[in-house]
C-alpha cells in the first residue's frame, strides 16, 4: 500500500508543521504510515524527537522521513465520556465527581482529579427549569449604578429625616451583605455540570455587590456616618449562613429573606422622602423580584420530586425561630426609621397611627424650614391602594409596621401557596 | 521480602510518579518500595552491592553498573526502558550567520556542553565531534546538577543560552531540546543551524542485578510491560514519566555512550570513577 504523504515546504516545527502532521496523521487507518517531506533545514532532527514524545514510529527512508501511527492518541480516550449535552436537555441527574470543570457536553478524559468540593451535584436537588430564562434575564437587565442613579439629584433633606434613611441604608447592607455570601457559598458547591444555576447564583451575587454599592453610596451622599447594626439583626443574618443545605438555604434566603425584602424596597420606593433613595430601592427591587422567582421556582421543582419538602421547610423555620428567640429582635432603630420615613411630619397628629393609613405620603419631607419641623404641610388623606393588602387583611394597621411586621403573614403565605 | 527499587530525585515529580507506581504495583500484589537518591553513582554502588534489587538508571549509570558488576562478578541485566529511551540523536548547534557548516569547521573552536558527566549533551556529542574531525576544542562545560548524568535540562539550556549569547560557537544538546529550546524562545525560532547530528543511542533503562530475588524481579518487569496507557489510573504517571508505554529493555543503543565513556576517561574498565573534576 502507498505511505500517505505530507509535504511541509519550508514550514519547521519551530513554527507550527505539528499542526499539519497531526492533521494528516488523524487522517491515517490505526498503523498507518505518513511519508513527511519538506526544505526546513532541522525537519528530521525535530520530527524525530517530536515522534517520539508522542509515542510515533520515526525512520528515515531514501525519499524522506516516515511516520508510523502509534497508539498513544487512540488509548488516551478508551473510556473518554461525554459530560451530558450542552442544553439543559442533556444535564444528566448526577454528573459524577470527576467529570469536574468539564464543560457540559465536552468528551471527558477518564481519570483525572475527582473534586470533593462540588456536594450539590443532583440535579433532582439544584435544577430549576426557569434558571437559564431568569439568567439570560438578569444578564440583560445589568445596570451600572455610576449611570442608573442619578447621583446629582441630591437628598436636601431635613438631617433628621436624612439619618432615618441612613440607618435604613445601613439596614440594607448589612443585608445585601449576607445574600452576596450565602449564593457565593453556594455556587461554589454546585457541580459545575448545573452551569445555568451556577451563573444564575453569580449574578446574583453580582445583584447584592451593587446593591451594596448603592446603598452604602446613598448613605453617604450627605456626608455623615452610618447608622447601628444591632447584635439580634446579625444574629438573624448569620443563622441564614448556617444553612447547608441547597433548598433550605434558598427557601430561607431566597423566599423568606429576599421575599421580605422585596416588600421592605417596596414601602421604600413608597415612602422615599428623595429621588436617589427612591431610585437605588427600585432598581434594587427589580434585582431582588428575580432572585425570589428563582427560589420559589426551585422549591417547587423540589416539591413536585420530594412530598417531604414541606415538611423540612416548617422544620427550617421552626428551627430558626428557636435559635433566634433568645436575641433581642431585629433592629429597632431600623422600624423606628421607617416609621419616620412613613409619618410624613413631627406631630403626633400626624402620626400614621392616628390617621388614615396607607396614605401617599411622598414627598412630604421637605427642606423648608415651616413644613419639615413644623408638619404644616399639607397632608394627603387619600386613601389609596395598599400594595402590602389583600381582602383578607385591611389596611388597619399603619403603612411601615403593616408592610413590615404583616409581610410574614401575608406575602409568605402568597409565595408558598403553590406549595401548601 | 519487598523488592527494593532505586531511583535519582533529580527532580520533585521523581516521588509523585513513584509514589504513584508503588501505590499501582502494590494494588497488583507486587511487595514494592523504592529509595532515592541524590545522584547516580551511589545508585550504582548500592545496586550491584545488593543493597537494592533494582535501579531506574541513566545511560551513564547502566555502562559504570555494568563494568561495576563484571568487576564484582556479579551480573546485572536491562529490563525494561520507555519507549522514549530508545533512539535518540544529540546534534550540535551553531548561530545561523556562523561560517562553521560541519564538524570540521568546528576545529579550535570553543563549543559549549551540558554538566561533565551529561551522556547527552557532553560525552555522546564530544565523541562525535572528535570522531567528525573537530579537534582543538575549548568546551566550555555548564556543570548544573553534577550526578545527575543529565537529567537536569540546566546545563543544556545555558549552553544554548551560551550560544545565544554570542559567547560560543557551538552548543550541544538531544535532538528534541533543540525543538524546545526554540519554543520557549531560548534559541529564537531561526537563529540556529544543526551542523551536526550523532547516530542514534539509547538512554535510561531499569537496571536489575542477578541477586534480586527472582520470582519479585520477574514480577516487576512484567507489570511495569503490561501497564497501559489506556489506563487512567497509570496514564498520568506515565505522562510524567515520559513514556507512553514500556519496551523490554536492549543493550544495543549503549555502544556509542561506552566509547565516549572510554575516550573521556571518566569511567575505568571495573567501573571506578576516574573523571577529574567530577564530585557528584
Amino acid at each position: 500500500m502507498t505511505d500517505a504523504g505530507l509535504d511541509l515546504d519550508r514550514l519547521g516545527f519551530e513554527a507550527g508543521a505539528h499542526i499539519l502532521l497531526e492533521r494528516a496523521l488523524r487522517a491515517l487507518p490505526p498503523g498507518g504510515r505518513l511519508r513527511v517531506t519538506g526544505h526546513d533545514p532541522a525537519l528530521a532532527v525535530h520530527l524525530r524527537g517530536w515522534c517520539r514524545s508522542r509515542g510515533h514510529g520515526f525512520a528515515v527512508e531514501s525519499d524522506g522521513c516516515v511516520v508510523s501511527l502509534g497508539q498513544a492518541a487512540g488509548l488516551r480516550w478508551i473510556g473518554a465520556q461525554r459530560a451530558g449535552g450542552p442544553r439543559p436537555d442533556g444535564i444528566v441527574r448526577r454528573p459524577p465527581a470527576h467529570w469536574g470543570l468539564a464543560a457540559r457536553g465536552a468528551l471527558v478524559e477518564a481519570g483525572g482529579p475527582t473534586p470533593p468540593w462540588f456536594d450539590i451535584a443532583d440535579r433532582d436537588v439544584v435544577w430549576a427549569d426557569l434558571a437559564p430564562r431568569l439568567y439570560a434575564h438578569a444578564a440583560a437587565a445589568q445596570w451600572d449604578p455610576a449611570v442608573a442613579v442619578d447621583w446629582s439629584a441630591g437628598t436636601d433633606l431635613p438631617a433628621d429625616i436624612d439619618a432615618a434613611v441612613v440607618q435604613v441604608m445601613t439596614y440594607l447592607v448589612e443585608n445585601e451583605q449576607a445574600a452576596l455570601v450565602i449564593p457565593a457559598r453556594l455556587l461554589a458547591r454546585i457541580h459545575p455540570h448545573f452551569r445555568e444555576v451556577q451563573q444564575l447564583l453569580a449574578v446574583q451575587a453580582a445583584d447584592e455587590a451593587r446593591h451594596i454599592e448603592v446603598f452604602t453610596r446613598r448613605a453617604l451622599l450627605s456626608g455623615t456616618e452610618l447608622g447601628t447594626s444591632s447584635a439580634g439583626g446579625r444574629a438573624s443574618l448569620t443563622s441564614l449562613l448556617a444553612e447547608t443545605d441547597f433548598s433550605l438555604a434558598s427557601f430561607l434566603l431566597s423566599v423568606l429573606g429576599e421575599g421580605s425584602f422585596l416588600a421592605l424596597l417596596g414601602f421604600l420606593d413608597e415612602h422615599a422622602p428623595d429621588p436617589v433613595t427612591r431610585q437605588v430601592t427600585r432598581l434594587a427591587r427589580v434585582d431582588e423580584a428575580r432572585h425570589v422567582a428563582f427560589g420559589v421556582a426551585h422549591l417547587e421543582h423540589q416539591a413536585a420530586l420530594d412530598p417531604t419538602l414541606r415538611g423540612r421547610l416548617r422544620a427550617a423555620v421552626e428551627r430558626r425561630h428557636d435559635a433566634l428567640v433568645d436575641t433581642a429582635g431585629l433592629n429597632a432603630d431600623v422600624f423606628d426609621a421607617l416609621v419616620v420615613l412613613a409619618a410624613g411630619e413631627w406631630t403626633a397628629a400626624g402620626s400614621p397611627a392616628v390617621t388614615a393609613p396607607c396614605n401617599d405620603s411622598r414627598r412630604r419631607w421637605t427642606t423648608a424650614a415651616g413644613s419639615a419641623s413644623s408638619g404644616s404641610a399639607s397632608r394627603p388623606t387619600r386613601r389609596r391602594s395598599c400594595p402590602h393588602c389583600t381582602p383578607a387583611t385591611s389596611c388597619d394597621q399603619d403603612p411601615p409596621l403593616h408592610a413590615v411586621y404583616g409581610r410574614s403573614s401575608v406575602s409568605y403565605g402568597l409565595e408558598l401557596r403553590g406549595l401548601a | 521480602m519487598t523488592l527494593l527499587m532505586g531511583a535519582v530525585a533529580y527532580d520533585p515529580k521523581v516521588v509523585t510518579i513513584w509514589e504513584g507506581f508503588r501505590r499501582w504495583l502494590r494494588d497488583r500484589g507486587l511487595p514494592f518500595d523504592y529509595l532515592l537518591y541524590s545522584n547516580y553513582e551511589r545508585q550504582v554502588e548500592d545496586l550491584v552491592a545488593g543493597r537494592i534489587h533494582a535501579a531506574w538508571n541513566s545511560p551513564l549509570a547502566w555502562v559504570r553498573a555494568e563494568r561495576l558488576a563484571a568487576a564484582e562478578g556479579r551480573a546485572v541485566r536491562a529490563a525494561v526502558m520507555r519507549d522514549t529511551d530508545r533512539d535518540l540523536t544529540s546534534v550540535v548547534v551553531v548561530r545561523s550567520d556562523s561560517d562553521v557548516h560541519s564538524a570540521t569547521d568546528l576545529r579550535g573552536r570553543t563549543v559549549a556542553v551540558g554538566a561533565v558527566d551529561s551522556p547527552q549533551a557532553t560525552l555522546i556529542p564530544l565523541a562525535h565531534l572528535r570522531a567528525a574531525g573537530a579537534a582543538d576544542l575549548t568546551v566550555r562545560r555548564f556543570d548544573i546538577g553534577v550526578g545527575l548524568h543529565g537529567d537536569h535540562v540546566g546545563g543544556e539550556r545555558e549552553a544554548a543560552r551560551a550560544l545565544a549569547a554570542g559567547e560560543v560557537d557551538a552548543a550541544c544538546m538531544i535532538d528534541a531540546n533543540h525543538l524546545v529550546f526554540s519554543r520557549e524562545g531560548t534559541l529564537p525560532p531561526g537563529s540556529t543551524r544543526i551542523v551536526a547530528q550523532t547516530a542514534p543511542f539509547d538512554h535510561c533503562n531499569m537496571t536489575l542485578v542477578d541477586t534480586a530475588p527472582a520470582a519479585l524481579a520477574d514480577r516487576f518487569v512484567a507489570l511495569l510491560l503490561s501497564m497501559s496507557y489506556a489506563d487512567e489510573a497509570v496514564r498520568p504517571l506515565l505522562d510524567l514519566e515520559g513514556l507512553k508505554v514500556w519496551e523490554p529493555g536492549r543493550t544495543s543503543g549503549y555502544a556509542q555512550l561506552a566509547d565516549a565513556v572510554d575516550q573521556e576517561g571518566f569511567y575505568d574498565a571495573k567501573g571506578q570513577v576516574t573523571a577529574a573534576d567530577y564530585t557528584p
